[in-house]
């Protein structure tokens, strides 16, 4: 089985790529549940079950 | 029309991966063009008449500048072959081998759909088609038919970019109105004596891609005539907020002072010898011109907050 060596700097941007996707997500879920809230009220905890 | 990206970038053999970090990725947006579509957007949104909750009117503005910088993701997929031939371009992340065709093309296109998609769900279906309208515009009919076809290319093309305004508007009214129509204006007149005037000392840069800037097919002459109409044109549009009533008079008068500017700096351009090799004038008008628009916007923003906070004009 072939295996890709990646070289120093192609670790670096990878780590770099990774940090970055890990971040946007991070504030995406953050988002969407301010937004969540925001758009459903308070209400949205008083539901019946 | 082509649809395909006639760039063919070097093969990338096993070790030979993507060397493109964070920062390459997000040059792809363009973020200059990026700030400028935010703050526009965001005068659209805040001189709409109307509430928006600040949170939802936030994730608009970030809806709207992901959907640009998308766009400009595509651009830079599509146009990587003429990239490569200009100075300007030559060291953006796919032409420099940073980023592969086919990573930036997916960027793109996953951007657009995604900010699209925000928009719609969380403000309004008409600003998430606006928006996705803009993409289009900017990424096929500009880019793909327009650049390479005719030296019109900004005229009609610089329409991509004076949309933000009414998308921000639309986010608040769930509506196109003749106000929002007028900060479009102002951009759509602005956008071709601004980018002729780097068409005039970059044609050089143009010419060797082949890209048929007005300068490179009508000449310098031409050219300079046409950027004085559009300057004459800007200046008048820029006070047209205020003579329609949704902008105060202390905001007329900065966008008139700001316009005078703007004629007088491009008839310098005007006066200036055909074949000059510095010049000058064309580079002092590029960027009087990005002052001026942000000028404008910058008035008609606070303007909009005086308004929104003490129910006065200024």
């Amino acid at each position: 089985m072939e295996h890709v060596e990646l070289s120093e700097q192609q670790k670096k941007a990878r780590r770099s790529r990774s940090v970055a996707i890990a971040v946007v997500l991070a504030c995406l879920a953050v988002m969407f549940y301010v937004v969540t809230i925001i758009k459903v009220g308070p209400g949205i905890f008083d539901r019946p079950m | 029309m082509a649809m395909t990206n006639d760039y063919e970038a070097p093969v990338l053999a096993a070790d030979q991966m993507m060397e493109g970090d964070a920062r390459d990725f997000f040059a792809l947006l363009k973020p200059r063009v990026m700030s400028l579509v935010v703050f526009t957007a965001l005068v659209g949104l805040l001189m709409a008449p109307g509430e928006i909750h600040p949170f939802i009117g936030f994730i608009a503005v970030l809806a709207i500048a992901v959907g640009a910088g998308a766009s400009g993701a595509l651009n830079m997929w599509y146009d990587a072959d003429i990239d490569i031939l200009m100075g300007r371009t030559a060291k953006r992340p796919v032409p420099s081998g940073r980023i592969t065709p086919d990573a930036t093309l997916a960027f793109g296109l996953f951007l657009s759909v995604f900010s699209v998609a925000v928009l719609g769900l969380t403000v309004n279906w008409l600003s998430a088609g606006l928006l996705a309208f803009t993409i289009f515009f900017y990424a096929v009919i500009y880019t793909m038919w327009l650049k390479r076809s005719t030296p019109h290319n900004i005229v009609i093309g610089g329409a991509a970019g004076a949309f933000p305004p009414i998308i921000g508007w639309a986010c608040v009214t769930n509506s196109i109105s003749l106000e929002s129509i007028a900060l479009f204006a102002i951009i759509f007149l602005w956008t071709p004596a601004h980018f002729w005037a780097l068409a005039l000392f970059k044609a050089e840069d143009y010419g060797r891609a082949g890209v048929p800037m007005l300068p490179n097919v009508s000449g310098e002459r031409a050219t300079k005539k046409q950027i004085v109409l559009y300057a004459v044109l800007t200046a008048v549009s820029g006070v047209v907020p205020t003579l329609m009533g949704f902008a105060g008079i202390a905001c007329g008068i900065v966008a008139a002072v700001l316009g005078i500017g703007f004629i007088r700096s491009s008839w310098r351009v005007f006066k200036m010898p055909d074949g000059d090799e510095k010049m000058i004038p064309a580079k002092k008008l590029f960027g009087y011109s990005l002052l001026y628009l942000f000028g404008v916007f910058t008035a008609l923003l606070v303007d909009a907050l005086v308004q929104k906070f003490f129910g006065v004009m200024v």
